[in-house]
């Protein structure tokens, strides 16, 4: 295969084989979850149940203060990823071409070399992640092959995207089609790994800020 | 707990996970911000004591019965199943070093509330027969004799008639149709008999019927702590079937945490139905009095004090301001611990931890932590809510040798209830 039939795959056929695990995985792990229900609570309540889980899906993006106080750098570094590959999907211009080619209307963009700027940011923070990984003793001793995997499928997309835009190691064609399957894979993988926390955070903070809530206590 | 097989552990655990635990296991992104909530770790500095790992067995469980990744891997030799030895060796974890203080699950950014499922993995544990000695002998006394340390009905009787004679207030049990039904905490007979006196004063004081029940006076149930729903639920309908007898408005849960949680929170699950009394912390019915201008005190403690929040109280049971309002009445110079209320630390031997021997040195050294807290603020005395808490402030400040007080709050209001007839008697 040639580097523009490699292009061609990976914005064809690649991409919807992929898009379409994805959306069948994201439906099984739906199901896997809400399947399982939940008991009813006969106690009484001492406050509301779905406004605590409401605030817990809002409140829970900020640390508490000692939480803060122990782990700066763990939450300071996870802000600084999370944030960063949120613009860089969202709000870098081809990108964005790409939105509206799906959905029929885009939005305005980031100039280049402000997203330039953020992935150096976030590739930055992603390596310090690994690291922390791999030298702080809580993490190196809960971490298994998946948390590697996960970041390296997380990584890859950025490090392709800033080759292709620097027009670095690859010819153009061959980089871009290698960034686009990266994203593939990340799809492919993303309901079948913790990458799914990206979805399912949401359904935990209204669990447990129900049960918080039903009990008086703001969580 | 007889009968206890691996099977019926593992069946035990698989029949535990519902939809916000699979929920919680599919958030976790291994952030490890729970290990620095966990007084376990924060003293130790051991990553043994993170909590998600606590739950490593109930997660295994979950992956390999409840999820297609799961299954795939297991097919494909890719995965060890649960033995038996795997939930021996995590004793040391879902017991000894978890308390169940529920830190952990106000801090998980992702929101998984983890003392919810090692409370579930408990349920496990018992029926493979992997549970403490200590509590498991504590959760059998309590099903036979129906106290955990052994406590009978005439011990107590002894006491009534000994408070009854001391003050001349009457200790009414068995009486049908009075408002309170007032339970008891085992640590409170054998240690603190004053709380008993307390509560007479007080509901004297407010003019309030309340009555004590020969046959359901120990409201703490060791089957929350162990984890067994069956001996739970046992413990627990002891207390609602004389409520109802007894055709009380409200069952008061003593100075005890996991009390509350047993009776307050699991025990209409428990039951299946909604209660048709209401139940309440002895904090919460002192609140309440307070407001109705039924709690009348003079004179202030000048000692330094704080409040240690129990767990199942602040984190668990939302009684946070209650003992707050009621402090600031007797007391002139009442500070705060730092990370006091909701987010305050664990004393180090609740959820059982205390009744297991094992876990002694380990509960010792982490007391550090409530040391640090209080060296901090440099107080004099401490007050809290819970006989449990109360008995391991005070064995910690032995061992760590500090020179502190240890109060509980319903007999230091009691302390200070305006005597009647209105005679001044001033207190120290």
């Amino acid at each position: 295969m040639n580097e523009v039939a490699f292009l061609a795959w990976v914005r064809g056929i690649g991409f919807q084989i992929a898009l379409g695990i994805f959306i069948v995985g994201m439906v099984v792990r739906w199901l896997e979850i809400f399947l399982l229900g939940k008991k009813h609570d006969y106690s009484a309540p001492k406050g509301s149940a779905v406004q605590g889980a409401i605030h817990t899906i809002f409140s829970r993006s900020i640390p508490e203060k000692s939480t803060w106080q122990r782990s700066r750098v763990q939450i300071v570094t996870g802000y600084v990823f999370h944030v960063g590959l949120l613009l860089i999907i969202l709000f870098l211009t081809p990108h964005i071409t790409l939105f509206r080619e799906f959905l029929g209307f885009g939005w305005a963009g980031l100039p280049n070399s402000v997203v330039d700027l953020i992935a150096v940011i976030t590739m930055f923070a992603l390596l310090v992640a690994l690291v922390r990984r791999l030298q702080d003793p809580v993490l190196r001793f809960i971490s298994t092959f998946q948390d590697y995997l996960v970041w390296t499928v997380t990584f890859l997309p950025l490090l392709t995207g800033y080759m292709a835009y620097h027009h670095l190691g690859f010819s153009y064609p061959t980089i871009l089609g290698l960034h686009i399957l990266s994203v593939e894979i990340l799809l492919v993988l993303f309901p079948f790994t913790k990458l799914m926390h990206a979805i399912t955070l949401f359904i935990a903070r209204g669990f447990n800020g129900a049960t918080a809530g039903h009990k008086g206590v703001q969580a | 707990m007889s009968n206890a097989s691996f099977s019926r552990g593992y069946q035990a655990l698989k029949a535990q996970i519902d939809a916000p635990i699979a929920a919680y296991f599919s958030s976790c992104v291994h952030c490890g911000l729970c290990a620095e909530a966990c007084l376990f770790f924060t003293e130790t500095r051991d990553p043994k004591y993170t909590p998600i790992h606590k739950l490593e067995p109930l997660r295994k469980v979950w992956e390999q019965e409840y999820t297609l990744v799961g299954k795939l891997k297991a097919w494909f030799g890719l995965s060890t199943p649960l033995h038996d030895q795997e939930l021996a060796d995590w004793q040391e974890f879902i017991y000894n070093s978890c308390t169940l203080c529920g830190r952990c699950s106000l801090v998980c950014p992702v929101g998984n509330d983890l003392s919810y499922m090692i409370r579930k993995e408990r349920e496990g544990m018992v029926a493979a027969g992997h549970a403490p000695d200590g509590q498991i002998s504590a959760a059998k006394r309590a099903i036979t004799v129906g106290s955990p340390m052994g406590v009978k009905f005439p011990a107590l009787q002894a006491q009534i008639k000994h408070i009854e004679k001391d003050t001349g207030f009457i200790v009414p049990v068995n009486q049908v149709g009075a408002e309170y039904m007032v339970t008891l905490s085992s640590m409170e007979i054998m240690n603190y008999p004053e709380y008993l006196e307390a509560l007479a004063r007080i509901f004297k004081h407010a003019g309030k019927t309340w009555t004590l029940c020969s046959e359901a006076f120990e409201a703490t149930n060791t089957g929350i702590q162990i984890g067994s729903s069956d001996i739970a639920r046992e413990l627990v309908s002891r207390l609602v079937n004389a409520a109802e007898r007894l055709q009380v408005k409200t069952l008061v849960s003593p100075e005890c945490g996991h009390a509350y949680t047993a009776i307050r929170w699991e025990g209409a699950n428990l039951m299946g139905k909604a209660f048709t009394f209401k139940v309440q912390h002895i904090l919460e019915v002192l609140e309440e009095l307070r407001q109705q201008g039924k709690l009348k005190t003079e004179g202030l403690e000048t000692a330094r004090m704080t409040f240690h929040d129990p767990c199942q109280l602040v984190r668990r049971g939302g009684v946070i301001d209650e003992p707050r309002n009621l402090l600031k009445t007797v007391a002139q110079n009442f500070v705060e611990m730092e990370d006091a209320g909701k987010m305050n630390w664990c004393c180090g031997a609740g959820g059982g931890v205390g009744a297991i021997e094992q876990a002694h040195e380990l509960k010792t050294r982490v007391f550090q932590r409530k040391i640090s807290q209080l060296d901090a603020i440099k107080v004099e005395t401490v007050v809290t809510a819970c006989a449990n808490c109360r008995i391991t402030l005070e064995e910690g400040f032995e061992a760590y040798n500090r020179e502190m007080p240890v109060l509980g709050l319903t007999e230091l209001i009691a302390q200070h209830l305006v005597e009647e007839p209105a005679t001044e008697n001033a207190h120290e």
